[in-house]
Protein backbone atom coordinates (compact mmCIF):
# COMPACT_ATOMS: atom_id res chain seq x y z
CA UNK A 1 0.00 0.00 0.00
CA UNK A 2 1.27 3.41 -0.90
CA UNK A 3 1.78 5.50 2.20
CA UNK A 4 0.89 8.71 0.38
CA UNK A 5 -2.67 7.42 -0.21
CA UNK A 6 -3.32 7.09 3.49
CA UNK A 7 -5.64 9.65 5.07
CA UNK A 8 -3.96 12.48 6.90
CA UNK A 9 -4.67 13.29 10.48
CA UNK A 10 -6.26 15.49 11.75
CA UNK A 11 -9.14 15.78 9.32
CA UNK A 12 -9.55 19.53 9.36
CA UNK A 13 -12.72 19.32 7.29
CA UNK A 14 -14.64 17.26 9.86
CA UNK A 15 -14.09 19.72 12.70
CA UNK A 16 -16.67 22.36 13.46
CA UNK A 17 -14.88 25.68 13.01
CA UNK A 18 -13.89 27.10 16.39
CA UNK A 19 -12.95 30.65 17.28
CA UNK A 20 -9.54 29.50 18.48
CA UNK A 21 -8.60 27.67 15.28
CA UNK A 22 -10.01 30.39 13.01
CA UNK A 23 -8.03 33.09 14.85
CA UNK A 24 -4.91 30.94 14.69
CA UNK A 25 -4.97 30.45 10.92
CA UNK A 26 -5.98 34.10 10.45
CA UNK A 27 -2.83 35.09 12.34
CA UNK A 28 -0.75 33.14 9.85
CA UNK A 29 -2.77 34.40 6.88
CA UNK A 30 -2.50 38.07 7.89
CA UNK A 31 1.21 37.58 8.58
CA UNK A 32 1.77 36.22 5.08
CA UNK A 33 -0.31 39.01 3.56
CA UNK A 34 1.71 41.61 5.48
CA UNK A 35 4.95 40.00 4.36
CA UNK A 36 3.82 40.09 0.74
CA UNK A 37 2.84 43.76 1.06
CA UNK A 38 6.42 44.71 2.00
CA UNK A 39 7.16 45.69 -1.66
CA UNK A 40 4.32 48.21 -1.29
CA UNK A 41 6.20 49.85 1.60
CA UNK A 42 9.38 49.96 -0.49
CA UNK A 43 7.40 51.42 -3.41
CA UNK A 44 6.02 54.16 -1.14
CA UNK A 45 9.52 55.04 0.16
CA UNK A 46 10.88 55.00 -3.39
CA UNK A 47 8.11 57.35 -4.56
CA UNK A 48 9.00 59.84 -1.79
CA UNK A 49 12.70 59.67 -2.66
CA UNK A 50 12.01 60.00 -6.40
CA UNK A 51 10.39 63.42 -6.07
CA UNK A 52 7.11 65.31 -6.11
CA UNK A 53 5.83 64.01 -9.46
CA UNK A 54 6.43 60.33 -8.70
CA UNK A 55 4.95 60.80 -5.25
CA UNK A 56 1.83 62.37 -6.74
CA UNK A 57 1.31 59.38 -9.06
CA UNK A 58 1.87 56.97 -6.16
CA UNK A 59 -0.72 58.92 -4.18
CA UNK A 60 -3.13 58.64 -7.07
CA UNK A 61 -2.56 54.89 -7.28
CA UNK A 62 -2.94 54.33 -3.52
CA UNK A 63 -5.91 56.72 -3.39
CA UNK A 64 -7.81 54.89 -6.16
CA UNK A 65 -10.60 52.52 -5.13
CA UNK A 66 -8.26 49.56 -5.75
CA UNK A 67 -5.53 51.23 -3.69
CA UNK A 68 -7.90 51.98 -0.83
CA UNK A 69 -9.24 48.42 -0.72
CA UNK A 70 -5.65 47.14 -0.66
CA UNK A 71 -4.71 49.61 2.09
CA UNK A 72 -7.84 48.68 4.03
CA UNK A 73 -6.93 44.97 4.03
CA UNK A 74 -3.33 45.90 4.83
CA UNK A 75 -4.35 48.04 7.81
CA UNK A 76 -6.80 45.44 9.12
CA UNK A 77 -4.22 42.67 8.71
CA UNK A 78 -1.65 44.73 10.57
CA UNK A 79 -3.97 45.53 13.49
CA UNK A 80 -5.23 41.95 13.66
CA UNK A 81 -1.71 40.50 13.62
CA UNK A 82 -0.64 43.09 16.21
CA UNK A 83 -3.52 42.37 18.62
CA UNK A 84 -3.30 38.60 18.25
CA UNK A 85 0.48 38.86 18.48
CA UNK A 86 0.12 40.45 21.92
CA UNK A 87 -2.12 37.50 22.80
CA UNK A 88 0.68 35.17 21.71
CA UNK A 89 3.22 37.09 23.82
CA UNK A 90 0.92 36.70 26.84
CA UNK A 91 0.81 32.92 26.23
CA UNK A 92 4.61 32.89 26.02
CA UNK A 93 4.80 34.11 29.62
CA UNK A 94 2.08 31.62 30.60
CA UNK A 95 -0.81 34.07 30.88
CA UNK A 96 -4.32 33.46 29.51
CA UNK A 97 -4.09 29.80 28.56
CA UNK A 98 -7.42 28.66 30.12
CA UNK A 99 -10.13 27.91 27.56
CA UNK A 100 -12.52 30.51 28.97
CA UNK A 101 -9.81 33.20 28.88
CA UNK A 102 -8.77 32.11 25.35
CA UNK A 103 -12.28 32.79 24.08
CA UNK A 104 -12.50 36.14 25.89
CA UNK A 105 -9.14 37.32 24.59
CA UNK A 106 -10.04 35.96 21.15
CA UNK A 107 -13.22 38.04 20.91
CA UNK A 108 -11.22 40.94 22.37
CA UNK A 109 -8.75 40.66 19.48
CA UNK A 110 -11.61 40.66 16.95
CA UNK A 111 -13.21 43.75 18.51
CA UNK A 112 -9.96 45.66 19.05
CA UNK A 113 -8.64 44.98 15.54
CA UNK A 114 -11.82 46.38 13.98
CA UNK A 115 -11.80 49.35 16.39
CA UNK A 116 -8.17 50.24 15.61
CA UNK A 117 -8.79 49.92 11.86
CA UNK A 118 -11.79 52.25 12.16
CA UNK A 119 -9.71 54.72 14.22
CA UNK A 120 -6.91 54.76 11.65
CA UNK A 121 -9.29 55.37 8.75
CA UNK A 122 -11.19 58.08 10.63
CA UNK A 123 -7.81 59.72 11.38
CA UNK A 124 -6.89 59.41 7.70
CA UNK A 125 -10.07 61.01 6.42
CA UNK A 126 -9.83 63.69 9.13
CA UNK A 127 -6.28 64.49 7.92
CA UNK A 128 -7.71 65.03 4.45
CA UNK A 129 -9.96 67.67 5.95
CA UNK A 130 -13.00 65.40 5.78
CA UNK A 131 -12.89 65.17 1.98
CA UNK A 132 -13.08 61.71 0.46
CA UNK B 1 16.64 19.02 33.59
CA UNK B 2 14.67 16.87 31.16
CA UNK B 3 16.03 14.47 28.61
CA UNK B 4 18.94 16.50 27.29
CA UNK B 5 22.48 15.23 27.66
CA UNK B 6 24.82 17.26 29.89
CA UNK B 7 26.82 18.23 26.79
CA UNK B 8 23.68 19.35 24.97
CA UNK B 9 22.71 21.45 27.98
CA UNK B 10 26.19 22.97 28.12
CA UNK B 11 26.16 23.88 24.43
CA UNK B 12 22.56 25.03 24.72
CA UNK B 13 21.74 24.61 21.05
CA UNK B 14 19.64 21.44 20.74
CA UNK B 15 18.89 19.44 17.59
CA UNK B 16 18.09 22.48 15.41
CA UNK B 17 21.69 23.70 16.00
CA UNK B 18 20.53 27.25 16.55
CA UNK B 19 19.01 26.94 20.00
CA UNK B 20 16.18 29.34 20.69
CA UNK B 21 17.59 32.03 18.39
CA UNK B 22 14.71 31.94 15.87
CA UNK B 23 12.06 31.90 18.58
CA UNK B 24 13.81 34.63 20.57
CA UNK B 25 14.31 37.08 17.68
CA UNK B 26 10.72 36.62 16.55
CA UNK B 27 9.69 37.76 20.05
CA UNK B 28 12.19 40.61 20.21
CA UNK B 29 11.04 42.00 16.85
CA UNK B 30 7.36 41.51 17.75
CA UNK B 31 7.72 43.49 20.99
CA UNK B 32 9.56 46.25 19.08
CA UNK B 33 6.87 46.27 16.41
CA UNK B 34 4.02 46.89 18.87
CA UNK B 35 4.83 50.61 19.32
CA UNK B 36 6.58 50.99 15.95
CA UNK B 37 3.76 49.67 13.78
CA UNK B 38 1.10 51.62 15.72
CA UNK B 39 3.22 54.75 15.24
CA UNK B 40 3.73 53.98 11.54
CA UNK B 41 0.08 53.35 10.65
CA UNK B 42 -1.20 56.41 12.50
CA UNK B 43 1.58 58.52 10.94
CA UNK B 44 0.49 57.31 7.50
CA UNK B 45 -3.12 58.17 8.37
CA UNK B 46 -2.10 61.69 9.43
CA UNK B 47 -0.17 62.06 6.13
CA UNK B 48 -3.16 61.01 3.99
CA UNK B 49 -3.52 63.50 1.17
CA UNK B 50 -0.44 65.49 2.29
CA UNK B 51 1.77 66.90 -0.46
CA UNK B 52 5.30 65.71 -1.20
CA UNK B 53 7.08 68.47 0.74
CA UNK B 54 5.08 67.72 3.90
CA UNK B 55 6.03 64.03 3.73
CA UNK B 56 9.69 64.86 3.08
CA UNK B 57 9.78 67.33 6.00
CA UNK B 58 8.23 64.66 8.21
CA UNK B 59 10.83 62.07 7.18
CA UNK B 60 13.70 64.51 7.76
CA UNK B 61 13.04 64.88 11.45
CA UNK B 62 15.84 62.84 13.09
CA UNK B 63 13.42 60.99 15.36
CA UNK B 64 11.22 59.99 12.40
CA UNK B 65 14.26 58.92 10.34
CA UNK B 66 15.49 56.72 13.19
CA UNK B 67 12.05 55.27 13.94
CA UNK B 68 11.45 54.52 10.24
CA UNK B 69 14.76 52.66 9.95
CA UNK B 70 13.99 50.69 13.11
CA UNK B 71 10.50 49.94 11.80
CA UNK B 72 11.88 48.80 8.43
CA UNK B 73 14.56 46.53 9.91
CA UNK B 74 12.29 44.90 12.51
CA UNK B 75 9.47 44.48 9.99
CA UNK B 76 11.66 42.78 7.39
CA UNK B 77 13.39 40.57 9.94
CA UNK B 78 10.07 39.60 11.55
CA UNK B 79 8.60 38.85 8.11
CA UNK B 80 11.58 36.69 7.15
CA UNK B 81 11.32 34.68 10.40
CA UNK B 82 7.55 34.23 9.94
CA UNK B 83 7.64 33.24 6.27
CA UNK B 84 10.47 30.82 7.08
CA UNK B 85 8.20 28.90 9.48
CA UNK B 86 5.38 28.77 6.93
CA UNK B 87 7.76 27.41 4.28
CA UNK B 88 9.13 24.80 6.71
CA UNK B 89 5.56 23.76 7.60
CA UNK B 90 4.12 23.40 4.11
CA UNK B 91 6.93 22.69 1.65
CA UNK B 92 8.25 19.17 2.04
CA UNK B 93 10.29 18.79 -1.14
CA UNK B 94 13.79 19.34 0.21
CA UNK B 95 15.33 21.25 -2.71
CA UNK B 96 12.26 23.46 -3.11
CA UNK B 97 12.20 24.18 0.62
CA UNK B 98 15.87 25.18 0.66
CA UNK B 99 15.45 27.28 -2.50
CA UNK B 100 12.41 29.06 -1.04
CA UNK B 101 14.18 29.72 2.28
CA UNK B 102 17.21 31.16 0.51
CA UNK B 103 15.03 33.25 -1.81
CA UNK B 104 13.05 34.70 1.11
CA UNK B 105 16.25 35.51 3.03
CA UNK B 106 17.87 37.20 0.04
CA UNK B 107 14.76 39.13 -1.00
CA UNK B 108 14.01 40.41 2.52
CA UNK B 109 17.68 41.31 3.14
CA UNK B 110 17.88 43.13 -0.20
CA UNK B 111 14.56 44.97 0.17
CA UNK B 112 15.37 46.05 3.71
CA UNK B 113 18.66 47.55 2.51
CA UNK B 114 16.84 49.31 -0.33
CA UNK B 115 14.27 50.66 2.13
CA UNK B 116 16.95 51.95 4.54
CA UNK B 117 18.86 53.60 1.68
CA UNK B 118 15.64 55.29 0.48
CA UNK B 119 14.87 56.61 3.98
CA UNK B 120 18.43 57.94 4.31
CA UNK B 121 18.34 59.48 0.84
CA UNK B 122 15.23 61.48 1.74
CA UNK B 123 16.57 62.31 5.21
CA UNK B 124 20.05 63.41 4.12
CA UNK B 125 19.50 64.34 0.48
CA UNK B 126 19.87 67.92 -0.70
Amino acid sequence: MLTKDRPLSPHLQVYRPQLTSILSITHRGTGMFLAFSIPLLVYWLWAIAAGAETYASAQELLGSSFGRVLLFFWSYSLFYHLCNGVRHLAWDIGVGLDIAVLYKSGWGVVALSFALTAMAWIAGYAARGGSL
Amino acid sequence: MGLRTPLGTALGLGPAKEGVSHWWWQRVTSVLLIPLSLWFVFSLASLAGANHQTVVDWMRSPIVTALLIMFVISTFYHAQLGVQVVIEDYIHTEWLKMASLLAVSFVTAFLSLVAVVLVLRVALGG
